[in-house]
């Protein structure tokens, strides 16, 4: 979707606008368009605009318009079609460049020279070419490599709250993602919908100032651009991903923020087409929708590269069954969850362990991969910490004399947890490190009440303490 | 040999007769939305009738007549797609390709070979992809049943071809056709190839049979042998009938995938065909990955010979994730009929529901709740119903089953959504997955408060492992609502407010969740435990209630009792070796018994 790709030599104007509402044209005499081909609308009044067309009846179409509708009219308004789906350069030139949501350059530099142009929806990936993801990424978030690991060719979404420092976290993630015991460089695809500009400057800032230029890509659909082009965004930076990842070997972190203003786009465009409404008024197809663009993350067999996705959707009033994040998490590989309390008492990042989860984590971690006791002990701290959160919930009502001295440690041990474990602050740990903060915070429990864990990773990883500090 | 058609099996009796005249229109279309595009010019295309749509020729089927407009749903995208292309219609019905060399194989939602939908070096699926859906070219060794001069009917059994090491394939005569064995192929022959002759009248292996329409059965049987799933919560407390239907709804996170793949690995079914219907292509590769590698437990054989995967990712055509479901319960169908015990496992019907309400939202139909059409609940019927234990048609006489087990994903958790709800009427058994359960990481997160089943299989269980399951199971039930209404009485007021006797009910609950219904399908010990080992477990945890009960009796104090370091050894029962099960178990429950006297 890039206008260097000018130079096609069939183009054909239509000048019969009918009908304009809100981002959709309607367009009369329309023959021999196809089904979801890109078309450009001129105004005679600054550059095309791009379109796509949605429905085709006859020789009429429904068009929406990206660059939004503000101008057009039933005159001066003509409509060309080049006869191709919507598309996108691909390749290594873009690095260390800042694109508007279409693709096009908003950093005042001169255009990309692409490899190769590329439909921007992509083709499903045979289940059987595709091979399992299984190789750890290490991410120096405790929370996250040790409870809900990442791995290569994932799709693991953040879920935050309006004001919980997502952002920084997935800036942090892109940056010291790495794979023990591989070289190999992570390329970041940023592709940020709707995000105002003064998260703009935040991400610009980490990704395209210091050394990381050389390996990112920055897509910028700002607040006040035209929404209708934040359904491009995601589309054209996974497109240039999968490039990278499929054909370049590349591994590729994709960051998409923020799902919710991209999910609203698409319900503007429903209730424009006068669609019947799902749930909330997003459309009935919306799980559909989301699966095609996270569904691209992966990876394929006999090839090196990986396509990594970490997507960040803001739960409107916290809510995690609102639409979004429940059709999101019913696609993802799990979900990182923040905390609003977690936040407020200054610990970060504050990752709520007990919603999160990595559907992946077993194939990427054990013998050979990680440790072999970071499965029992990944399910023990869990187990531990849920109990103690429980008991918490309980001193509430009774009072924590009220409480036997079993759960009094379990009480501590979840203050413990939030405190060192989640609340490493700006410090990066390694895996090792993780584990071991883990193992010193069930420190204080007798072996037998460890039932998660083997004997054997008890006897060789487990630091009883002689009298705990909670057994006053 | 000369190759014959595949046969079309015709209408069961009482339908209409033989196969009508096939009369093929060309149309064109006028309007495309997404999936759905209508066409005119189409005057002989009846309802449900395959459609090959423009110049790529996607396949479709006819869904809408409306005068001379013709409405139908493409399996394949259709971007590009123009009006004025032409659509052809085949005047036929979608049809499954029913013979050997299904087993083992991995299909899209309209039965194609994934391996053949993508062109060599190829990472995408291409469109317009017509491949056979059956192999034509192996070759199977057939070994006849019949001699010339026998009479045959119906569903009679003509001879069989090994498929794999475990599965006798058996060639069946097909619906609609009658008459005196002619001759006989005996040999390597290709699915097309002639294997009899009936009056005449060549017959190859290869069956052709609609999709949405049922396969007919000689009788419908009562439910009474449980399909083992090798689940302690589900075989114990809920378990379900060969030929019974179960649901399993839950909130995303709950381990709905985890549970349908452990069944579809463990559960004693002959034949598993497995449905990804709208679901991750990662979780897909992890069953390609995984099942080759395994054996099935019963026949030692590997268990991709017993299986059958339909894949339809969620990023793959919406309209091909409806015929998913119908594709594989017609499969499931034809090895019941040959006398098999089949399990289908549908990931998620909700994915398919859901491609319901998106055809229909372009149809632009009235909707019913929550956007689906008001149709949903006959086309879920029509599904569920299609499950059964039956008398097969034919002789010799035999029986067969289909067991279908849909997951379900209700939007944000909640089970008043009409797809559970629907279900919920039409399922004999409700394993309700809990997001509570699975955030402690108690899985499989069944609820079993929450959680039912209909079919009455204690007198199987008594019979056939042990007099004492039933009594036990129902100790365990009781066991677990007496803990549940305590839980909420110490989430109240704390747990010294119990009786020393209410505290010995919350241990004894405590371990029947712990130790008894939490399973690991992570550990190759645990993931699957079979009825004996189950039956074993349980006592112990019996005789250890019994056990602190006597020391309460005997002037024990209550923290002294819950806390005896034996009762520890519960959470190992699990780990013990397979083999000598029941003496572990009468050493435990003498340690525990030794223990607590001597407190």
């Amino acid at each position: 979707m890039t206008t260097t790709d000018a130079q096609s030599p069939f183009t054909v104007g239509h000048r019969t606008v009918t009908r304009v509402a809100g981002p959709l044209i309607v367009v009369d005499g329309m023959d021999g368009v196809g089904y979801g081909e890109l078309v450009e609308v001129e105004t005679g009044d600054g550059p095309a605009r791009e379109g796509q067309v949605l429905e085709l009846d006859g020789s009429t179409a429904i068009v929406q318009v990206f660059g939004g509708t503000v101008g057009i009219g039933r005159r001066e308004t003509s409509v060309l079609t080049r006869g191709r789906a919507a598309r996108t350069g691909v390749g290594n030139d873009y690095f260390g460049r800042v694109l508007d949501g279409a693709g096009r350059p908003r950093d005042g530099g001169p255009q990309p020279v692409p490899d190769d142009y590329r439909h921007v929806n992509g083709l499903p990936l045979n289940p059987i070419t595709r091979a399992h993801p299984d190789q750890f990424i290490e991410t120096g978030v405790s929370a996250i490599d040790g409870l809900t690991t990442l791995v290569r060719g994932q799709k693991l979404p953040i879920f935050s709250g309006a004001g919980l420092p997502a952002n920084s976290l997935a800036a942090r993630i892109a940056a010291q993602a790495r794979v023990p015991g591989d070289d190999a460089e992570v390329v970041v695809i940023f592709a940020a919908m709707g995000v105002t500009r003064r998260e703009a400057e935040f991400f610009r800032t980490e990704f395209l100032i210091g050394g990381a230029a050389a390996r990112s890509v920055l897509l910028l659909n700002l607040a006040d651009d035209p929404t209708i082009e934040r359904l491009l965004t995601p589309r054209v930076a996974l497109t240039m991903a999968e490039y990278l990842a499929f054909e370049q070997h590349r591994h590729v972190l994709v960051v998409m923020t923020d799902m919710t203003a991209y999910c609203e786009a698409l319900r503007e465009i429903a209730a424009a087409r006068e669609e019947m409404p799902g749930r909330r008024g997003y459309p009935g197809y919306m799980y559909t929708d989301l699966a095609s663009l996270y569904e691209r993350a992966g990876r394929v067999r006999g090839g090196a590269g990986s396509l990594t996705q970490l997507m960040i959707l803001t739960m409107p009033d916290d809510d995690i069954t609102h639409p979004i994040p429940d059709l999101t998490g019913y696609i993802t590989e799990g979900q990182i969850v923040l905390s609003r309390d977690l936040d407020r008492q200054g610990i970060q990042p504050p990752i709520d362990v007990l919603p999160s989860l990595s559907r992946l984590m077993n194939a990427g971690i054990g013998v050979g991969k990680t440790r072999d006791d970071h499965r029992g002990l990944a399910d023990q701290l869990y187990a531990c910490y849920a109990r103690g959160r429980e008991v918490r919930r309980l001193m509430s009502i009774v009072g924590e004399s009220g409480l036997p001295t079993e759960d009094r440690r379990y009480l501590a041990f979840a203050a413990a947890f939030e405190r060192t474990y989640l609340g490493q602050g700006p410090a990066r740990r390694t895996l090792t490190d993780t584990l071991e903060v883990g193992w010193q915070l069930l420190a204080p429990f007798p072996a037998a009440e460890l039932k998660r864990v083997s004997a054997e990773h008890l006897a060789h990883y487990h630091h009883e303490a002689s009298v705990t500090a909670t057994d006053a | 040999m000369t190759p014959t058609r595949p046969h079309t099996e015709s209408a069961p009796p009482g339908r209409s007769g033989l196969a009508r005249t096939v009369t093929s229109d060309t149309g064109r279309v006028v309007r495309i939305s997404g999936p759905v595009i209508s066409a005119t010019d189409l005057p002989h295309t009846r309802l449900f009738d395959v459609v090959r749509v423009g110049t790529e020729r996607l396949l479709g089927e006819v869904i809408k007549i409306d005068g001379d407009l013709v409405v139908m749903q493409v399996f394949e995208d259709t971007t590009g797609l123009q009006v004025g292309e032409p659509v052809e219609a085949t005047g036929e019905p979608l049809y499954a390709e029913l013979g050997p060399g299904l087993l083992g194989g991995i299909l899209d939602g309209t039965q194609r070979p994934l391996a053949n939908l993508s062109t060599d070096g190829d990472l995408y699926i291409a469109r317009g992809a017509d491949p056979h859906r059956l192999d034509r070219n192996r070759q199977w060794d057939f070994r006849p049943a019949v001699e010339v001069g026998d009479r045959v009917g119906p569903g009679d059994l003509l001879g069989s071809v090994p498929e794999g090491h475990a599965i006798e394939h058996r060639i069946l005569v097909p619906a609609g056709a009658a008459g005196i064995i002619s001759a006989i192929h005996p040999g390597p022959a290709t699915v097309l190839d002639p294997v009899v002759d009936i009056d005449g009248h060549p017959i190859a292996m290869l069956r052709r049979w609609p999709l949405r329409r049922a396969r007919p059965v000689a009788d419908r049987l009562p439910l009474t042998v449980p399909l083992i799933t090798g689940q302690r919560v589900l075989d114990l407390l809920f378990p379900v009938a060969r030929g019974g239907s179960a649901i399993i709804p839950g909130g995303f996170g709950t381990g709905k995938t985890v549970l349908e793949q452990a069944l579809a690995k463990f559960s004693t079914a002959d034949i598993v065909i497995y449905v990804g219907c709208g679901e991750r292509g990662n979780e897909l590769t992890e069953v390609l990955e995984e099942f080759p590698g395994l054996t099935d437990p019963r026949t030692g054989a590997p268990l991709m010979e017993r299986t059958v995967l339909i894949a339809n990712t969620s990023n793959m055509p919406v309209a091909a994730r409806e015929a998913s479901i119908y594709s594989g319960i017609t499969i499931a169908e034809y090895y019941r009929d040959q006398g098999y015990d089949v399990a289908m496992m549908a990931d998620s019907t909700s994915r398919w529901g859901e491609a319901l309400r998106e055809v229909s939202s372009r149809l632009e139909e009235m909707p019913a709740e929550d956007g689906y059409p008001a149709y949903l609940a006959t086309r879920l019927a029509g599904f569920y119903e299609r499950a059964g234990a039956v008398q097969c048609l034919g002789s010799p006489e035999r029986t067969g089953s289909v067991t279908v087990v849909g997951a379900v994903s209700p939007a944000g958790g909640d089970f008043s959504e009409p797809i559970t709800q629907n279900s919920l009427r039409l399922a004999g058994c409700f394993w309700a997955l809990d997001t509570a359960l699975s955030r402690q990481r108690h899985f499989p997160a069944v609820n079993w408060l929450r959680s039912f089943s209909q079919y009455g299989l204690d007198a199987w269980f008594d019979r056939e492992i042990s007099a004492d399951w039933s009594p036990l199971r129902r100790w365990a039930a009781a066991s677990l609502q007496d803990e549940g209404v305590l839980q909420e009485v110490v989430s109240l007021l704390g747990v010294e407010a119990l009786a020393a006797e209410q505290r010995i009910t919350l241990r004894i609950g405590q371990a029947l969740r712990e130790d008894l219904l939490q399973q690991s399908s992570f550990d190759d010990l645990d993931a699957s435990c079979p009825p004996q080992r189950l039956l074993a477990m349980l006592r112990v945890v019996h005789e250890a209630g019994a056990a602190m009960r006597s020391a309460l009796q005997q002037g024990v104090a209550i923290t002294d009792i819950t806390a005896a370091s034996v009762l520890a050894d519960l959470g190992r029962m699990r780990r013990w070796p397979a083999d000598n099960i029941d003496e572990s178990a009468s050493r435990l429950i003498q340690r525990i018994a030794e223990e607590m006297s001597s407190l």
